[in-house]
């Protein structure tokens, strides 16, 4: 392991040179874990994170992370890097499908907590019969826990977004969770062209006093301080609590937009804005999107492509903003509930111009000419 | 004690709170004080909301009087009677969910030992037999087995007490509790003889009936968590409400499972452990 030496999230981010490396998703996931000063790492195998979390062992193995081992379950897992946040280092896990579903209710305590971990999420399908297949219907779970939800559309952006979504966290006036979601197989499991920094540069350290509550370890005040504690008298100063703290923990999500805006260069990209018929998606089906998009202009058909990069924070003003004139929003989406148009339809001035699919699931991959067929029909009308 | 966090700034004693102003003036932080103290310095538990005559506020009172390093320990509880009272404790402590205790505590526990390379930062979880031996014996079982330098205590009420008196895998067989409406039909989870096969060195099932006895099982049992391995410490405390005695009989129930042998008392501790605990006690002598 060479020297790493520390260098500002900026420089990370921005200035450093990078050179391209041709790895799976899995591997950018550990090349971001190589370069995030990360104190501890908590695994648990599941189908697809299970090789993300290997790599990140075997570079605990040669000293760029400084505590790593394999939990339990992932409840376990999710409680065991809580307790690591709570005791003030920079802790990451992974999971995905099922094993979200099986931790969720830590989620919102993390939260709660205000602990800036860092989760990456690689979804899959979690219905009966069993299946393994790619499929984004767990966040749709996730959507109302508090955590900041990034979408990750390739391995580029997974590399990027676990480095930047420490920063985002771990500000004081943030300083909840981050999850990185990315959709499992597509992104894990292939190989892409990823730019990254020279190994031997790190993030700063985490600053466990930065954070906005006491940090567990008995060296700051005050002493007389329980960690979610319970609340549950039923009387009004308990109600206000509860309600108080639920509310400052929403505005600190709030509070992340300007530094995702700063990090990530905007909660979505967007390409030919103009054009009235826009694909609005997230994760890989922006992939699809962007080729419907050029197969559409080749015949002559202008549409644009709204690529949502935060979920959480939502997005409501800017696309309130951009679809203002716009004729048709395709919403293609790698599930069966279609959650993102559902949030999307919340948000826009005309409801009625979301067009919510083409959606694909059980594992199926999202051909450009379903969503092409959409642009076609509202191009006609 | 000379430790930043427990002085106060002279300018803010007249607006601090009187118990916060005793715990710095005459706490027990740094001075070594024990259970034959208890009445002569200011207790780490400052009220609780607990019942009268409830065994487990006790056991609760005689733990945090038998901390060996008060100013460098900190809690995770867990869900249930003790999490009423943990609120009201002088020490930096953790309710995260029901029963994820002990894991909880892995993480934090490896966290302040990254930090605090130096120091001996004593995690001690205190939960209650349903967190301890139902809903959380996977993760009690698997803090146990990877080794993690925790002690973990077990305030055995024998029942789900605070959601009303249900049946927990430690009620007694043939007990008629709520959800056991014609009696438990399996034993009492043995988990003294599991924490003793699953990996922890020291090994203790005590009583609020005899406090020198509970206190020197909490203090082997964090003191050996320091430097050998985990450790376990089950505490029967009887609960007058579901179990329908009168508050002022706990001790005299405890006494009575004590003396019928009805609640055993254990002690198994590994060879390393005693001999650690030899040469830090002197001599090697137990009672």
């Amino acid at each position: 392991m060479p020297e790493q030496r520390v260098v500002t999230p900026e420089f990370l981010f921005t200035e450093a040179a990078r050179e391209e490396l041709f790895i799976t998703g899995s591997e950018a996931v550990r090349e971001a874990v190589r370069r995030g000063n990360v104190d501890m790492a908590i695994s648990y195998p599941i189908t697809p994170q299970s090789e993300s979390m290997h790599l990140v062992g075997d570079i605990y193995a040669e000293g760029y992370v400084k505590d790593y081992y394999r939990g339990e379950n992932e409840f376990a897992v999710m409680s065991s890097v809580a307790g690591a946040a709570m005791g003030g280092v920079r802790v990451f896990t992974a999971t995905g499908g099922p094993g979200t579903m099986r931790a969720l209710e830590m989620f919102p305590t993390w939260v709660g907590a205000r602990l800036p971990i860092v989760c990456a999420f690689f979804t899959r399908g979690i219905n009966s019969p069993l299946t393994i297949q790619p499929d984004t219907i767990e966040m749709a779970h996730m959507l109302d826990t508090g955590m900041i939800m990034l979408h990750a559309e390739d391995a580029q952006d997974l590399y990027d977004m676990i480095l930047k979504a420490f920063i985002i966290a771990e500000q004081t006036e943030v300083h909840i969770p981050v999850g990185v979601f990315a959709d499992g197989f597509f992104v894990t499991h292939t190989r892409d062209r990823v730019r990254v920094a020279s190994p031997d540069l790190k993030l700063p350290p985490y600053k466990p006093y930065s954070a906005p509550v006491p940090v567990i370890d008995m060296e700051n005040v005050p002493f007389r301080q329980m960690r979610d504690p319970f609340v549950m008298k039923s009387n009004y100063v308990s109600y206000a609590a509860h309600a108080s703290w639920q509310q400052e923990v929403l505005a600190a999500a709030e509070r992340a937009r300007p530094f995702i805006r700063k990090y990530l260069g905007g909660l979505i990209e967007v390409e030919n804005e103009h054009a009235d018929i826009l694909v609005l998606a997230g994760g890989t089906a922006v992939c699809q999107g962007r080729e419907a998009i050029a197969m559409a202009r080749e015949e002559g058909i202008e549409a644009g492509l709204i690529k949502i990069k935060s979920v959480r924070p939502f997005p409501s003003d800017e696309l309130r903003a951009l679809t203002a004139n716009a004729k048709a929003v395709i919403v293609p989406e790698f599930n069966r509930v279609g959650w993102l148009s559902r949030e999307v339809r919340n948000v826009v001035q005309n409801p009625d111009c979301v067009v919510p699919g083409p959606r694909v699931f059980g594992g199926m991959t999202m051909p450009p000419d379903l969503i092409l067929a959409e642009i076609r029909r509202y191009a006609r009308d | 004690m000379t430790k930043p966090m427990l002085k106060m700034t002279a300018a803010f004693a007249d607006v601090m709170p009187a118990e916060y102003v005793e715990l710095v003036q005459s706490g027990p932080f740094g001075k070594g004080y024990g259970v034959a103290d208890l009445g002569s310095f200011k207790e780490l538990i400052e009220e609780h909301p607990l019942c009268a005559g409830c065994g487990l506020a006790l056991a609760v009172r005689l733990i945090m009087a038998s901390l060996p390093s008060p100013e460098d320990t900190v809690v995770v509880g867990s869900t249930g009677c003790s999490s009423l009272a943990f609120p009201q404790i002088a020490l930096q402590n953790i309710h995260s969910l029901f029963g994820n205790q002990n894991a909880v505590a892995t993480g934090l526990k490896r966290a302040l030992t990254l930090r605090f390379p130096d120091k001996h930062k004593d995690v001690l979880v205190v939960a209650g037999d349903g967190a301890t031996a139902d809903i959380g014996l996977d993760m009690v079982l698997h803090s146990w087995f990877r080794g993690e330098k925790l002690a973990t205590i077990m305030l055995d009420n024998e029942a789900y007490a605070n959601t009303g008196g249900q049946e927990s895998g430690m009620s007694p067989e043939g007990c008629v509790l709520n959800m056991a409406p014609t009696g438990k039909k399996f034993k009492k989870i043995a988990l003294p003889e599991i924490a003793r096969e699953s990996g922890c060195a020291y090994v203790a099932s005590v009583t609020p009936v005899q406090p020198r006895k509970l206190e020197k099982a909490v203090r082997r049992a964090i003191l050996v968590a320091r430097e050998v391995g985990p450790t376990y410490v089950q505490i029967f405390v009887p609960c007058p409400t579901n179990y329908k005695f009168k508050p002022q009989e706990t001790l005299v129930k405890a006494k009575q499972k004590e003396k019928d042998q009805t609640y055993p008392l254990r002690e198994f501790i590994t060879p390393e452990a005693q001999s650690y605990l030899a040469a830090i006690e002197g001599g090697g002598k137990r009672d």
